[in-house]
């Protein structure tokens, strides 16, 4: 008896003092070395607030997202979660497992600050909200590494048709010309900046926005096409599977370059890599200058904790502070979300990031556009083509074709 | 007997009502699983389930994909392959085990050991045992022969031979062990009487003793067999499905459909149509198996 009242009054003192520090789970899949700098910004920002960050990463956002999906169609809800926005969370908003969090966004001011708008319009379904973007990430980037053409004694090249032309006197030297991770992921988003890069964008946005079958089958794509077969061959002797250990190639100069989006600016940064001086990156690979506004945004699951909502409410509206964004935007390597902070403070690719964010020489992402079953097949698509070289761009092309006729 | 007949249903009243919960398991959760499972297969089922019945578009599709026909091939390769080969390698260790050999525990241990890893555990050793830079094709050529190549997991073609090798080498300890046990199962005598007939021994393995240990051929078949089936956690872990898509297999694509692409509706048709090749196998068997001996019984 006596211990059972002991029992009680301790649970009621654990039970008292979880409610006045909540803590709030959050999963991501951000794990490389720049990634995790950006993420404990974050971290230490919403434990600044009286909260408790938990911390839940996973590897590998395919994984992530499949454990994401799973927790939440299971009813066993996280307190928030990154996801890419678009068309990738659009089931679960149906089902109404994410919380609407349009109250938050009109009480912070989101659609004046947000800049590009599109970003928030991926976040918006039917009028409301329900995310909170929190940096641009755009794909187009060829990043360049010095050392190994210095190497090979050539200069660094400005474009895309330079770099090729360079590959294979690096390719002599016993460098990698193209470093590539061998992920469907990395494949394809290479092809899809080749894709941006190499051709009038309204074919891009034909093939990817109205799905049209007859433009993806015409002249053009099989120029991209034609572009990634190069590529292949660029990138045959490249063995690395993540994305990171492909940029560290470059860093090291084992490799000349690496089609990847400007998330691998953090891993430079951490490698204390100086831009401009050991490493050139080239938006829209040097040809057509522009980017992609693609990037991470928090999704709050519907909870029935009112201090775990409390709590949600709290970062997210943290998310988008001028100082979260500054900090967390600058370890990231990403563009912040608002137009309207100080960001003098980024190095020399950012700034070109910046200029052309302002200029609005801007794309859609693949996500907004795509679902994840479209972007999955394409995925596979490229696996296979960058691993078989006997899989002539023709024959991709047709496969490729065949996904966009099927694709919603 | 005839006045027990009509409780026939009540009788071992306690076994049976300890039985109930196990038989409703099976029914909900297997059957009916399955049954669902068929069902939403018919429809465009996404991220979550959804009655949007679109025939038999997910099936039409699904064999139209490359990506599940290299599965099915690779299914088909590695699965006899691992068969045949399990089956010789155990039988062949357990038969030199039992000529009542020294240290027979230490070697049953050490040629055990492999299975009471996880396939996640095999499956990076093998990855690294096959990888040219650090693995086997390395130390031979470190031996002055330079020419040597060894890399199955980097060849396309022999890929889904390097996941092969990796299962033998965690299968072949379990076929041995029951194998061994079978053979301590045979009475001595048998082989006294062979030997007093003259027979050769290799003769008295295959003619006399396999025969006899049928059951535990049959256990055995049916531990690998489903394991080989349900293989996804080695590909995983040793290739990720590559070099390109070279050593995808059915279950693999079951799960990129359903948490990858999203797409359940394609997930449950590839993973009926993995129901089915196993009914076709089991069904007949069962068949000869159980109608053979309820005749003879």
């Amino acid at each position: 008896m006596n211990r059972s009242t002991q029992l009680l009054a301790a649970t009621a003192i654990v039970a008292a003092s979880s409610a006045s520090a909540t803590e709030l789970e959050v999963m991501h899949w951000w794990t490389s070395g720049g990634e995790a700098a950006a993420v404990q910004e974050f971290a230490a920002a919403f434990n600044a607030t009286g909260n408790t960050w938990v911390d839940a990463a996973i590897a590998g956002g395919e994984s992530a997202r499949a454990v994401m999906v799973s927790r939440l169609t299971g009813g066993d809800p996280m307190g928030a979660f990154q996801f890419n926005h678009g068309r990738q969370a659009e089931e679960l908003i149906e089902a109404g497992l994410l919380r609407d969090i349009t109250d938050i966004a009109e009480a912070e001011g989101w659609k004046d600050i947000v800049n590009p708008s599109t970003l928030l319009d991926a976040c918006t379904v039917d009028g409301r909200i329900y995310c909170a973007p929190v940096n641009i990430h755009s794909w187009q980037w060829l990043w360049v590494s010095h050392k190994a053409f210095e190497d090979v004694g050539l200069s660094v090249p400005t474009n895309w048709n330079e770099f090729v032309g360079a590959s294979q006197a690096l390719a002599d030297a016993g460098k990698t010309p193209l470093a590539m991770g061998q992920q469907g992921w990395q494949q394809s988003g290479a092809f899809n900046v080749m894709f941006a890069a190499l051709v009038p964008s309204e074919i891009y946005l034909a093939v990817y926005g109205d799905k049209n079958a007859e433009v993806a089958a015409g002249p053009e794509v099989a120029r991209v096409f034609a572009a990634a077969a190069d590529a292949r061959d660029m990138a045959a002797t490249s063995t690395v599977q993540n994305w990171n250990d492909a940029t560290n190639l470059v860093i090291t100069g084992q490799a000349g370059g690496q089609i990847m989006g400007d998330w691998a600016q953090g891993e430079f940064a951490v490698a204390e890599q100086v831009a401009g001086q050991d490493y050139s990156c080239l938006p829209g690979l040097g040809v057509t200058e522009l980017l992609g506004t693609g990037g991470d945004a928090f999704y709050f699951p519907v909870l029935s904790d009112d201090a775990q909502i409390a709590a949600q409410s709290e970062l997210a509206a943290l998310m988008l502070k001028p100082e979260t964004q500054v900090a967390f935007n600058l370890k990231k390597g990403s563009l912040p979300v608002r137009g309207d902070i100080d960001l003098s403070s980024a190095n020399d690719c950012m700034q070109k990031g910046l200029a052309l964010l302002a200029d609005g020489a801007l794309l859609p992402d693949t996500n907004m556009l795509l679902t994840s079953d479209t972007t999955n097949q394409i995925n596979t698509l490229f696996t296979e083509f960058f691993a078989d070289a006997s899989i002539s761009a023709a024959d991709a092309q047709a496969d490729f074709v065949k996904i966009i006729s099927r694709a919603e | 007997m005839a006045s027990t007949r009509p409780n026939q249903l009540f009788r071992n009243k306690s076994a049976k009502i300890a039985a109930i919960p196990m038989i409703v398991t099976a029914l909900f959760v297997f059957v009916g699983g399955t049954a669902w499972t068929i069902v939403y297969s018919f429809t465009s089922s996404g991220l979550l389930p959804r009655l949007k019945w679109v025939g038999l578009d997910q099936y039409e599709r699904l064999w139209d994909t490359r990506k599940w026909l290299v599965s099915i091939e690779n299914l088909a390769i590695y699965g006899l392959s691992m068969l045949v080969l399990v089956f010789v390698i155990g039988f062949i260790l357990a038969a030199l085990l039992d000529q009542k050999i020294r240290f027979e525990n230490t070697i049953r241990t050490v040629i055990l050991y492999p299975y009471a890893l996880s396939f996640v555990v095999t499956g990076l050793v093998w990855q690294w045992i096959l990888n040219p830079e650090f693995g086997v094709q390395n130390i031979v050529r470190g031996w002055g022969w330079e020419t040597f190549t060894f890399d199955p997991l980097y060849n396309a073609e022999i890929a889904i031979f390097g996941i092969l090798i990796a299962g033998l080498w965690q299968g072949s300890g379990l076929v041995m062990v029951l194998m061994l046990a079978g053979l301590r199962g045979i009475d001595q005598d048998v082989w006294k009487a062979a030997r007093v007939d003259g027979i050769p021994a290799w003769k008295t393995y295959l003619f006399i003793v396999i025969p006899m240990m049928r059951p535990v051929f049959i256990t055995t078949l049916v531990l690998v067999v489903t394991g080989i089936v349900k293989i996804y956690d080695l590909i995983v872990a040793q290739t990720g499905g590559g070099p390109g898509i070279a050593t995808e297999v059915p279950a693999k694509y079951v799960y990129d459909m359903m948490f990858q692409a999203n797409n359940l509706g394609q997930g449950f048709a590839a993973s009926t149509m993995m129901l089915v090749t196993v009914a076709l196998v089991v069904i007949p068997w069962a068949f000869l198996e159980f109608g053979g001996s309820k005749n003879r019984g």
